[in-house]
């Protein structure tokens, strides 16, 4: 938490020597406090008054890197309770898991699969993040080839086992890739910790609730670990989110530093639409890595999406590429609308001209991901900007007639569009929802 | 080690209401003192509740997987609130009247009124009846929908911005529930509530509705509007003190990902599953927003919703 003036003037000398360039402590405390001038300048500060200052000025939430390369990580690091406030920074990190009591051969098999996943959305990659290997088996060399299996998929890691002899095990084999260790409990805290510190790899805290979650990241700040992940293994889904809940809020709001960790949690359990029903609630309420069971494309699908949507910074409207698409079979006969690229505009336009069943062209102009009101008053949405989205995606080419359907918003630009492109303009409906029933009348007659 | 008390303290509170009763059954909605998961389960107010969807009219554009579920029923919304309510395990239902829409069959308020009638005669779980979204049909017809459910404290919707002046008057004549709607706008929100109150309609008669986008399509506007509209009536906003109310069925079931087929989307996966799961995480997600009734189609998403629910409030409450 930010520490005010008179809190900083308390940590300093109280000469006033001057020596910093003002007239007072208290003056270069309340300058400090607004960060307008560094506590280096005071050249008797007291080690208790820098170690004061450099811990107000960490963040409330640790952000924590795994894996290596191309499957680095980073988790944590938030700043807000609600995503309106400002954004959520870091999106939940995806793993599924690779259970370590199957055989060779169907261990392998999953791990291709997961290599394999390449889900997109608005030109967006969503990935699968991380591969979690689970000691299923107990035993610590069938860890430590399951974790080998994991490699090879060249996703982050993480080796979740009860035992520090099987985390020691795997960790030999993958401690190259920086994996995230889970789990240290209150019983095992200190073997774990060695093991992780050791590999030099960041350990997952695990316990019941977030009183004993607090008690255990203290001890193993004690025994030396720094990067801590918190996995609130709660006895029922109530506590769970709650206590989630309670975490990411005193993290945040009170600077509570014992929880000032990103979270992970699991859901592994059950059928594939269980699972992805309770990490969607979760990626809401606030893990920062989900791990699931499931490798169907039908189930990772849905909770991706839902990470992209929570994890959109809400002072930038996602965008849609400018181009030119096809709704349904369209072909040179069929009609020509344009709207802009903000993706709500574009995606309900779509939607309704999809409704409609009149295969169409739907011209997305680039307007910076704004709406059709706001572009226009904007001056981003213009003769000249559709006739250049026109252009680029040369329309003249894919249909016969020469007829472009403009939004109802903005008829007063069809004289000029009508003169930059020589199309003949007709006016579209102002409501998106009116659409299916324009192209089924008007543009149909 | 005892932990500092959590920072966020609200004063204020979104309202509670009680949907049907009389000798019928009823529902309580709303009551929330914090956010979601933000305390005790007496301060987090009432459970979330789940409204299925019945139209009035079988449905021209729903996907297979959708329409298999009600095909014995989506000639006979009767029979079909009796498979809501028997089957699905509804205990609440809105009756959608997009039948009477110029555009999907212009059904008049005869219709309308009958389809009330006998919906209210078949179960007796409250009820949502809302209009179809044309201002002039909504006009003529919802007002008798209104008045054949005179006494059954139903929800009626919805009223807008620039259409609420009939559906608030005859709301206030049969001492019914009323929604406002808003296009994914919180200031538009509020103003149409304060229309609706300086008709004399009672703020605690009220619920929100804000357009809804369906995951994938503008999920996190609905998201974050309600959950700020949550903080504003826990911030003490008698205005905007309202529970809502998301459409999560028909949004999400517009969406491709859902009703997209095997043969045309390979790569995505089981249809049959895809669908459901499409419904059930726009659902879920939006109850993380503070949301306090869902509006949901496929009985697969209804009953993982309800499991969800259950697990988090217990079964019994």
């Amino acid at each position: 938490m930010a520490l005010s003036g008179l809190d900083i003037f308390k940590l300093l000398p109280k000469t006033n020597c001057k020596k910093c360039g003002m007239p007072t402590c208290l003056a270069f405390a309340m300058a400090l406090a607004q960060k307008k001038v560094s506590l280096d300048e005071c050249p008797d500060a007291s080690d208790e008054a820098r170690q004061a200052l450099a811990a107000a000025a960490a963040p409330p939430m640790l952000a924590v890197t795994f894996g290596t390369g191309d499957g680095q990580c980073k988790v944590g690091g938030e700043t807000v309770l609600f995503r309106h406030e400002e954004k959520f920074h870091s999106p939940t990190a995806v793993a599924v898991t690779l259970p370590d009591d199957t055989d060779e051969a169907a261990m392998k098999q999953k791990a291709e699969t997961i290599k394999g996943f390449a889900f997109e959305r608005i030109g967006q990659p969503m990935p699968v993040e991380a591969v979690a290997v689970m000691n299923a088996s107990g035993d610590a060399a069938k860890f430590a080839a399951a974790a080998e299996i994991a490699k090879t998929t060249g996703k982050a890691i993480i080796l979740v086992t009860e035992s520090p002899d099987a985390a020691a095990a795997a960790l030999q084999k993958v401690k190259d890739t920086t994996p995230l260790l889970a789990a240290a409990t209150a019983e095992t805290a200190d073997a774990m910790a060695r093991v992780a510190c050791e590999a030099g790899c960041p350990l997952v805290a695990r316990a019941a609730d977030p009183e004993a979650l607090a008690d255990l990241t203290e001890k193993l700040k004690g025994a030396g670990c720094e990067q801590i992940v918190l996995w609130l293994d709660a006895p029922d889904g109530w506590s769970e989110m709650t206590g989630m809940t309670t975490v990411r809020s005193l993290a945040l709001r009170s600077t509570f530093r014992p929880l000032g960790f990103p979270t992970i949690a699991f859901a592994t359990e059950g059928e594939p639409e269980d699972q992805i029903g309770r990490a969607s609630a979760l990626l809401c309420k606030y893990a920062g890595i989900l791990v699931v069971e499931t490798v169907e494309p039908w189930a990772l699908l849905p909770l991706l999406t839902a990470r992209q949507n929570i994890y959109t910074d809400p002072q930038k409207p996602v965008q849609v590429k400018p181009d030119l698409y096809a709704v349904g079979e369209a072909d040179e006969n069929s009609p020509v609308l344009f709207t802009t690229n903000f993706s709500l505009t574009y995606y309900t336009v779509e939607g309704d001209v999809e409704a409609s069943r009149v295969p169409a062209w739907i011209l997305c102009v680039d307007t910076e991901g704004t709406s059709v009101l706001t572009a226009y008053s904007g001056d981003k949405l213009n003769e000249k900007t559709v006739a250049k989205g026109m252009q680029d995606a040369d329309v003249e080419s894919k249909v016969k007639h020469r007829k472009l359907i403009i939004p109802g918003y903005v008829a007063v630009m069809s004289g000029k569009l009508e003169e930059e492109t020589g199309w003949e303009v007709l006016v579209g409906p102002r409501e998106s929802n009116v659409i299916p029933r324009y192209l089924k009348e008007v543009w149909t007659s | 080690m005892p932990l500092p008390p959590v920072k966020e303290t609200y004063s204020g509170q979104v309202n509670e209401i009680t949907l049907g009763g009389g000798d019928r059954k009823s529902v309580t909605i709303g009551g929330a003192k914090t956010i979601p998961h933000g305390g005790d389960r007496e301060a987090t107010g009432r459970r979330p509740v789940i409204a299925v969807d019945v139209l009035d009219a079988p449905p021209e554009d729903w996907p297979p997987v959708l329409a298999d579920a009600y095909a014995d029923v989506l000639q006979d919304p009767a029979a079909w609130a009796t498979k809501a309510v028997e089957t699905v395990g509804a205990e609440l239902l809105c009756v959608k009247f997009d039948g009477i829409h110029p555009d999907k069959g212009d059904r008049d308020a005869d219709h309308a009124v009958q389809v009330t009638r006998k919906v209210l005669e078949a179960v007796d779980v409250p009820l949502i009846l809302w209009g179809c979204g044309n201002d002039d049909k909504d006009n003529a017809v919802m007002p008798k929908v209104s008045e054949a459910a005179k006494g059954r404290n139903v929800l009626l919707g919805t009223v807008t911005e620039d259409n609420y002046k009939n559906l608030t008057a005859i709301a206030l004549a049969d001492s019914h529930f009323l929604i406002s709607q808003a296009p994914l706008d919180i200031n538009i929100a509020k103003q149409v509530n304060i229309l609706v109150s300086d008709m004399g309609f009672p703020l605690e008669r009220l619920v929100m509705f804000q357009t809804t986008g369906a995951l994938g399509y503008g999920l996190e506007y609905a998201y974050s509007i309600q959950e700020r509209e949550c903080l504003a009536a826990l911030a003490g906003d008698k205005l905007m003190a309202m529970p809502q109310i998301c459409d999560v069925g028909y949004e999400a079931w517009r969406a491709k990902e859902a009703k997209i087929s095997d043969e045309d989307a390979p790569e995505w996966g089981d249809a049959a599953r895809r669908g459901p799961l499409w419904e059930t995480v726009t659902a879920i997600a939006l109850l993380q927003s503070g949301v306090d009734i869902v509006r949901m189609r496929h009985p697969k998403a209804i009953a993982r919703v309800q499991a969800y629910i259950n697990g988090l409030w217990g079964s019994d409450a």
